[in-house]
């Protein structure tokens, strides 16, 4: 009876408690795992200080979020803190009025804002070419190879060497089919992220003007020489079989874990996919093309950050400040980074994994980062942006597929994607 | 006939206020967002707004893909109206004939229509999706080389089936009750004179199924033009390259996707007049010629 009454006075005071405290709500896209997560970082952040409520909720893929915010704004009802992805960049940096640069709210906070303690490669991409930070990058990923080693040992291969350069690549996934190791040599995920927008990067080469859109309008560069070299090698190992395509996004990982080829280049982030299929998987860098100067340079950026939106109380950006203060901190960030396979964002959290046995106990879950920071970015390799992205990598898509059902060489497929492409820019800029 | 008047002025509209609300809500509100939206041009959020009048228009209907995805779009629609109700027309004549437990062979017919359309691109896509489909590897094995990721006419073909599968459950039932208010006597005098059953069907029973078929004719077209969006969705995403892209797909890629406002909005009215021209002329053409038994 005495429980119950106390359990009630509890009830009771609980409302209370909680008016007192300023709500923050936070829309992310983040499902499984990755989820999880989410979960736990807001319930300990709620449990770590007693001013704000931090209310995570899901709201569908990518896009998905990205739209349902910006319907929510369009109706004045956005939320506080939105995980957009990074080819959304550009659209929430051209919606100045309607965010709120996550520097600003840091610095209103009440906290310093040092640039120098956030992993380069990550924050330079989702600054302003001025350097100031516009949104908190939460989830970034990279794109790596992975190789089946069953498969590699089948074909006669060496299953502790990874295949380096795209040209030995090619020549392993032409054993693997050649030897009947497996149906497919070679598949790849977002042949936009990685064959063109990390492709370029990696092997110092532009993809677009105005160092790829990140100074100003870009006009795209990707019908240059080594594209067109690169793609006609893809287009012609499709031709023969030994290239299996299996779609626009992240699809081709099933062709993977399914056994059917044996070697994929697709995000760090979907590594926890491959844990889960039980393969004997192995992991090295992105390959390069031995012909480019200056390969391997470094790879840009992918995931999503979080930005904040506009007009919102004095309360409410003290709150996000709060929490993204929290969130930067070493423990949070070392936990992020070994839960999910996303990268650290700060070089106290990297140093702290690698003090500890983590990289030791889980080879190649640094390489996404060894990439990334291996050398200091160049003009071609700070990462891309268009105000318009979504819709080039649709363009590119729909040319790559004319070109691997054999409807087009490579040089053609490039060439209408730098044409319709650039009209679609130009379109969008005017509009 | 005597007309049936109300007292009251007010009682009628109080009677058809729901229905009323829900149609200004729910059509005509919406509608006039989209025809105010078809004029403007607009960032995603609706941050700079500029009065362009038609221009967007005419910059959607000289678009060559805009004029593709018209092609794609009556390719398709004519395939899965023509696929749906033939085979419905079959199944229901073949229903027709069977003497014992024609209920259960109808319920069973009738299931596919309780799937819904994104459902079903998916469980088309687990059949014949190139690397993990079920049915794609004896495809394979007979020789065919089966990759709908990159043959735009495989790609055509897979999403036909799945929306035609879905949609003969729906002909299916108006044709089986089109089937049976068909009166005996004519069949059985056709019988007595004679006539085989083949040329029993095309004079007698194909004709006066006439209302049934154009009244499906109109919704399988409007099914296809509108309904099938899952279905494209999960199963090609209106590729590869464009092959897929129905009038509806661009308009919702162009405009949740690539954040076109202004060309989206134009899209969806050009999509709205096509709409009410088919219901204009299935209403004015189609209901006055058919013959109703």
């Amino acid at each position: 009876m005495r429980k119950n009454l106390f359990w009630l006075a509890g009830m009771m005071a609980l409302p209370v408690a909680a008016e007192a405290k300023t709500e923050i709500s936070w829309w992310h896209a983040m499902t499984g795992a990755n989820a999880e997560v989410v979960t736990k970082i807001a319930n300990d952040f709620n449990a770590s200080q007693s001013d704000y409520e931090l209310k995570p909720v899901f709201k569908g893929t990518y896009p998905e979020t990205l739209n349902a915010g910006i319907a929510a704004f369009r109706a004045g009802q956005a939320p506080d803190i939105i995980q957009v992805f990074d080819v959304g960049t550009g659209v929430m940096m051209g919606a100045q009025g309607a965010i709120k640069p996550v520097a600003e709210v840091l610095k209103e906070g009440g906290y310093e804002f040092d640039k120098s303690q956030y992993l380069p490669g990550i924050v330079g991409y989702y600054s302003t070419p001025e350097g100031d930070m516009l949104s908190f990058p939460y989830n970034s990923s990279s794109p790596i190879l992975y190789y089946n080693k069953d498969i590699f040992q089948k074909a006669g291969l060496d299953p502790e060497t990874p295949p380096k350069t795209w040209a030995e690549v090619w020549a392993a996934a032409r054993k693997i089919k050649e030897s009947g190791a497996a149906t497919c040599g070679y598949t790849s995920t977002w042949l936009t992220w990685i064959h063109t927008e990390n492709f370029a990067a990696w092997n110092n080469v532009s993809w677009a003007t105005n160092e790829n859109g990140l100074a100003g309008t870009p006009e795209l560069k990707i019908d240059g020489p080594l594209f067109v070299k690169h793609f006609q090698e893809l287009a012609d190992l499709a031709k023969e079989g030994v290239f299996v395509y299996g779609g626009r996004t992240s699809e081709a990982k099933q062709n993977f874990t399914s056994g059917e080829c044996g070697i994929l280049t697709e995000s760090s982030g979907g590594l926890g996919d491959i844990v889960k299929s039980g393969m004997n998987y192995g992991i090295g860098q992105l390959p390069y093309d031995e012909t480019a100067e200056g390969a391997p340079q470094n790879t840009t950026p992918g995931g999503a950050s979080l930005w904040v939106m506009g007009g919102k109380s004095d309360e409410t950006y003290k709150g996000v400040a709060a929490f993204f203060n929290y969130l930067s901190q070493t423990e949070v960030q070392q936990f992020l980074h070994e839960q999910s396979g996303y990268l650290p964002v700060t070089m106290a959290a990297y140093e702290a994994t690698k003090g500890s046995d983590f990289y030791q106990q889980n080879p190649g879950r640094e390489t996404p980062i060894q990439q990334m920071m291996g050398k200091a970015p160049t003009e071609n390799s700070k990462g891309v942006r268009a105000p318009n992205l979504p819709q080039l990598r649709d363009i590119q898509n729909e040319e790559y597929e004319k070109m691997l059902a054999g409807q087009q060489d490579a040089a053609t497929a490039l060439k209408n994607a730098v044409e319709r492409g650039n009209a679609a820019i130009k379109e969008a800029v005017g509009g | 006939m005597r007309r049936t008047v109300f007292p009251h002025k007010l009682l009628p509209w109080l009677l058809l206020a729901p229905q009323l609300a829900i149609t200004l809500i729910f059509f005509y509100w919406p509608a006039a967002q989209a025809f105010r939206q078809s004029m403007l041009r607009e960032d995603a959020f609706g941050l700079k707004t500029t009065f362009v009048g038609l221009a967007n228009f005419r910059k959607v209907l000289s678009d060559p893909n805009y004029l593709n995805s018209m092609r794609v779009t009556v390719v398709f629609s004519v395939l899965v109206a023509f696929f749906a109700m033939a085979i419905a027309l079959f199944l229901a004549v073949q229903a027709e004939k069977i003497v014992r437990g024609k209920g259960f062979y109808r319920t069973l017919m009738i299931w596919p229509y309780a799937v819904a359309p994104a459902i079903a691109g998916m469980l088309w896509l687990f059949m014949f999706n190139p690397s993990f489909g079920t049915l794609a590897w004896p495809l394979r094995q007979l020789g065919i080389s089966w990759n709908p990721l990159l043959d735009s006419t495989q790609a055509m073909g897979l999403v036909v089936a799945a929306a035609t599968w879905k949609q003969i459950s729906y002909n299916f039932l108006f044709f089986v009750a089109g089937l049976q208010a068909i009166p005996r006597s004519l069949l059985e005098a056709a019988a007595i004179d004679g006539a085989s059953r083949r040329h029993t069907f095309w004079t007698i029973t194909f004709p006066l199924l006439a209302p049934t078929s154009f009244f499906l004719l109109v919704v399988n077209t409007v099914y296809a033009l509108f309904d099938t969006f899952g279905i494209i969705h999960a199963v090609t995403g209106g590729g590869p390259g464009k092959a897929t892209e129905t009038l509806v797909y661009k308009v919702y890629n162009d405009g949740f996707v690539n954040l076109i406002m202004g060309d989206s909005a134009a899209q969806s009215v050009i999509l709205m007049i096509i709409v009410i021209a088919l219901t204009a002329f299935q209403f004015r053409f189609i209901e006055r010629r058919v013959h109703y038994g």
